[in-house]
């Protein structure tokens, strides 16, 4: 027998979960299928920041939305997820830094918003005063932050739960076939019925948009993180640097999780990655040169999630552009969490209201009707 | 980059038994081949220290029986066999088939090989019982590595508590110091030699037992108290320990300690082989997971193998002779040896071997564990390193958990120091009672490297090559 | 708690360490946590998340309760090396109590 409900959302990372909520919020019923458990992947495993700095413009209004949402994270799922208001910096370590975030900031402020600023080196060093000594300077957004990822997806879960939404876990979805007006996904657990399907399946996602006829250039990426040996506390904000790809935070635990954009191999069949040691050292000496009284420090686990990178960085979120009744939301690049809580809110007003309230012209699927083109010619010749 | 060869046809990971054994045949056969060791002494646990004390105390080796000079020759064969031998070094990940990386007193090295072979033996079966954190609680095996390597004796009251040859073993072994525990708490009793009798033919026929008799003699010498049948231990005291108690025939009982030597047996210590992704299973004779290996020791995993204790618990013996049988395989693998010379080679080995593994059905049938077996009392801690509580296990499972890596990241058990070495076993145990299924259905914690933590300035190193 | 027995000491050298500015003795070689062990000390370590007290239990570097801080350098398994001439032991503390 069919499980019917007006929304089937494939997919219960963050973005899954967070539509979950939404969608019953907007009185819609809902059942959400995933193929592993709520927060296996990316969503469970990721660096935890929780920020607006230094995102791509098209993502800055629902970035800016989505941390108004995220300073009320307690109230709306009765778990404070770890969050923390810590500050997020961006470090410039050489001149070239500062004029790169410099003209950002600028930007920024021309786009109309006000939360990235540049400090100078004296209210950098006071804000971080076990940063190694050659840094010039910063960009700052003072009410960024971090949280527990996984406490965080589990809480968007279990408040959709509550409010009715059914999780069907170690349910693997199928290819969608549509009758009228109604979606059938095939699932291991059986046939969901729903006249809305919610495409938020990650480094999956494409196995779906393919099925509907709009293929998206997405690549499986690992990107690798390390956490450490409890510290005292000695660093409050989160850092990055202008000049690598590495995050540093330090838990209120103690413990410090380095993450960034060096990459391991996804396996995304196998929920395998595997771990790259050059780029693990080039991570670890990225943390050592920001933080020298690190070197001691042991690492006690390196680990990688797997994410869905786009080639121009942004998800796909929005309408499908060849089947009515289906959204997208997926694809995030590695910078998803953030945006978690305000891309549930777009996909329920996309489903009840027939728009949203944010822009949503840059994370178009149609942008990539051009890979569309170029698979059909691969596959003819 | 050291002066040091880094290429080899096959690298062993752990100098116990089976380790040196592979060694010896595999240079024999002329492999290129390295040795590679945590500790700075060869012989891992069960030959612990037996170095030293044939140098400077030949004449106590008599203390610890015939089967610890059993391992004399095994040290010998290294010294002789120009084998690459790594002692102090720490492996800390590996990418299989055949790149290490390593870790001694320098900086990081990488180490190239065709093949693995691991052996990393076996570790104490942690026994979860209320108050087993407690300063003085020490395992048997480690109370016995302290009196091999140290010569070190209690000398405050101890109380045994669990059930197993080693705590026969190391029972006697005070005696001949002229100490005696308080007591002697076994978790076994008198019905277990029914579920045995079944295997006892088995036991006989593998030699086991003039060794056998030598130790139950001790037990009926030793002028402890020895309660069978004991339950619902735990360990009383506030900063120390300071009593055991425990039901016996239905009493609860206190007994004044210093000192505890817990014990129920030993299991697999698989920490490397989760790490490589080699399949593991249940085995429940022995009640503890392994990996799942073919007859010549290989794993799932192409150019993996295992021997000794690390594959399944058979004790010292077999694991000098899983070693030498895994090296000739090895050898084959190579290329250097015809699977027909393999076979023959190995037949003399795998005749002992058999003999041996028909002993151990008895063994563990009689000495499985009790208490490690029974779910553990709420207020229990599982996960010493991160403090977390089977009630807090049991929690997590009923708000929809369904296997440790979950449980790992609501509670963060197995995320300490230790890596959920100390508490794989006990919190998959719990899921799977919470569950109601078998212990292959929950499955053990995602292993990843660094196998044991090592200094951000040794992995920053490897970035300047 | 743990003595050696006479007829297992090899009666050689002996070194002096500080365990917690404490000056203490042990033979030469003799695994640390074997020579703290034998000198009366079963506390090593508080652990990080309460501060409960603990001690070594498997000594053979599988549990890592014996984490002591030799020499300044923290999170070393005292099980896993031996005691040298002085050495410098403190028992690891919650990170807040750290200089």
């Amino acid at each position: 027998m069919a499980r019917i409900a007006d929304v089937v959302i494939i997919g219960a990372g963050i973005q899954g979960c967070s539509a979950a909520l939404h969608c019953r919020q907007r009185g819609l019923s809902v059942i959400v299928v995933e193929k592993d458990h709520v927060g296996r992947h990316a969503s469970g495993v990721n660096a935890g920041g929780v920020r607006r700095l230094n995102r791509h413009p098209a993502e800055i209004p629902l970035s800016v939305a989505s941390m108004h949402i995220w300073h009320g994270i307690e109230d709306l799922l009765g778990d404070d997820c770890g969050f923390r208001i810590s500050g997020q910096v961006r470090i410039a370590e050489t001149p070239a830094d500062l004029e790169t975030l410099k003209t950002r900031a600028q930007h920024v402020r021309d786009l109309g918003f006000t939360h990235e600023e540049i400090i100078g080196r004296e209210e950098l060093y006071e804000l971080v005063p076990a940063l190694a000594a050659h840094c010039l300077g910063a960009l700052i957004a003072r009410d960024d932050g971090f949280a527990n990822p996984a406490q965080t997806t589990r809480a968007f879960c279990r408040r959709a739960t509550e409010l009715g939404a059914m999780f069907l876990e170690g349910c693997r979805a199928e290819p969608p076939r549509r009758h009228g007006n109604v979606w059938e996904v095939p699932t291991t657990a059986g046939t969901v019925q729903a006249a809305t399907i919610v495409n938020t399946a990650g480094a999956w996602g494409d196995a779906i948009a393919a099925a509907l006829g709009e293929p998206v250039p997405i690549e499986p990426v690992a990107p690798m993180l390390m956490i450490t040996d409890r510290l005292p506390a000695f660093i409050t904000p989160v850092v990055g640097s202008a000049s690598r790809y590495m995050s540093f935070k330090q838990l209120p635990n103690g413990t410090a999780l380095i993450g960034g954009g060096t990459l391991g191999t996804a396996d995304p069949a196998g929920n395998l990655t595997r771990l790259d040691l050059p780029g693990l050292a080039t991570l670890a000496e990225a943390a050592r040169a920001l933080f020298p009284i690190m070197r001691r420090t042991r690492v006690v686990r390196c680990w990688a999630g797997i994410e869905g990178q786009l080639p121009d960085g942004i998800p796909v979120v929005g309408p499908s552009s060849t089947e009515p009744g289906v959204f997208h939301a997926f694809g995030f690049s590695s910078h998803g969490f953030q945006l978690g809580p305000v891309i549930g809110r777009i996909v329920a007003e996309l489903i009840a209201d027939g728009q949203s309230t944010l822009p949503l012209e840059p994370f178009s699927i149609a942008r990539f009707a051009a890979h569309k083109q170029d698979t059909r010619l691969k596959e003819a010749s | 980059m050291t002066a040091q060869a880094q290429n080899f046809d096959l690298a062993i990971l752990g100098a116990g038994p089976a380790g040196l054994a592979a060694a010896a045949v595999a240079s024999e056969l002329g492999l290129s081949c390295v040795l590679l060791d945590e500790q700075d002494q060869p012989g891992g646990q069960i030959y612990r220290g037996l170095g030293r004390m044939a140098a400077r105390l030949p004449d106590r080796l008599a203390m610890f029986g015939t089967s610890y000079q059993r391992g004399l020759p095994l040290l010998q064969g290294l010294h002789a066999a120009r084998i690459d031998y790594r002692p102090g070094t720490l492996v800390w990940q590996i990418d299989p088939p055949g790149r290490i990386w390593t870790h001694g007193t320098g900086p990081v090295e990488e180490i190239e090989a065709t093949r693995l072979l691991l052996c990393s033996g076996a570790m104490e079966r942690p026994v979860p019982v209320p108050g087993w954190t407690l300063p003085g609680v020490l395992g048997a095996g480690a109370a016995q590595i302290i009196l091999k390597s140290a010569g070190l004796v209690p000398d405050a009251p101890v109380v045994f508590v669990g059930n197993g040859p080693l705590l026969y073993l190391l029972l006697s072994q005070y005696q001949a110091a002229g100490i005696e525990p308080a007591a002697v708490l076994l978790t076994g009793g008198i019905h277990d030699w029914a579920g045995g009798a079944l295997h006892l033919p088995g036991f006989l026929a593998s030699g086991a037992l003039p060794e056998a008799a030598k130790l139950l003699a001790a037990l009926r010498r030793s002028s402890a108290r020895i309660v069978r049948q004991v339950s619902d231990v735990s360990i009383v005291g506030k900063a120390a320990v300071e009593a055991v108690a425990f039901m016996s025939q239905g009493r609860r009982e206190f007994i004044p300690a210093c000192l505890v030597c817990l014990h129920e047996g030993v299991i697999p210590h698989t920490q490397l082989t989760r790490l490589i992704g080699c399949a593991h299973h249940w085995d429940k004779q022995q009640h503890a997971y392994r990996p799942s290996l073919d007859r010549w020791g290989n794993t799932t995993i192409e150019g993996i193998q295992v021997a000794g204790d690390g594959g399944g618990i058979a004790g010292a013996r077999a694991a000098e002779l899983t070693g030498r049988i895994a090296a000739l395989e090895a050898a084959r693998a190579l290329g250097r040896l015809t699977e027909d010379e393999r076979d023959r080679r190995s037949a003399p080995d795998r005749r002992k071997l058999a003999r041996i593994l028909r002993g151990r059905s008895f063994i563990d049938t009689l000495y499985g564990p009790r208490l490690a077996r029974r779910p553990p009392a709420d207020e229990t801690i599982v996960c010493r390193c991160e403090e977390v509580t089977a009630e807090q296990v049991r929690q997590a499972v009923r708000e929809g958990c369904k296997g440790p890596n979950q449980v790992k990241s609501f509670l963060r058990c197995g995320m300490g120091s230790c890596q959920g070495r100390f508490c794989g076993l006990a919190v998959a145990q719990i899921i799977a009672a919470e569950r109601g299924v078998p212990m292959d259905e929950v499955g053990y914690y995602r292993i990843r490297p660094p196998i044991k933590p090592i200094e951000l300035g040794a992995l920053a190193e490897m970035a300047e090559v | 708690m743990f003595k050696v027995t006479p007829q297992l000491d090899p009666g050689g050298p002996t070194v002096r360490f500080r365990f917690e500015g404490r000056e203490l003795q042990a033979p030469e070689g003799m695994n640390l946590a074997a020579a703290l062990l034998s000198n009366g000390e079963i506390v090593f370590r508080e652990s990080p998340v309460t501060g409960a007290p603990r001690g070594p239990f498997c000594l053979m570097g599988i549990c890592f309760e014996c984490l002591v801080v030799i020499d300044g350098k923290s999170g070393r398994q005292a099980c896993m090396v031996d005691v040298a001439e002085n050495m410098d032991i403190r028992r690891q503390r919650r990170p807040e109590e750290e200089p």
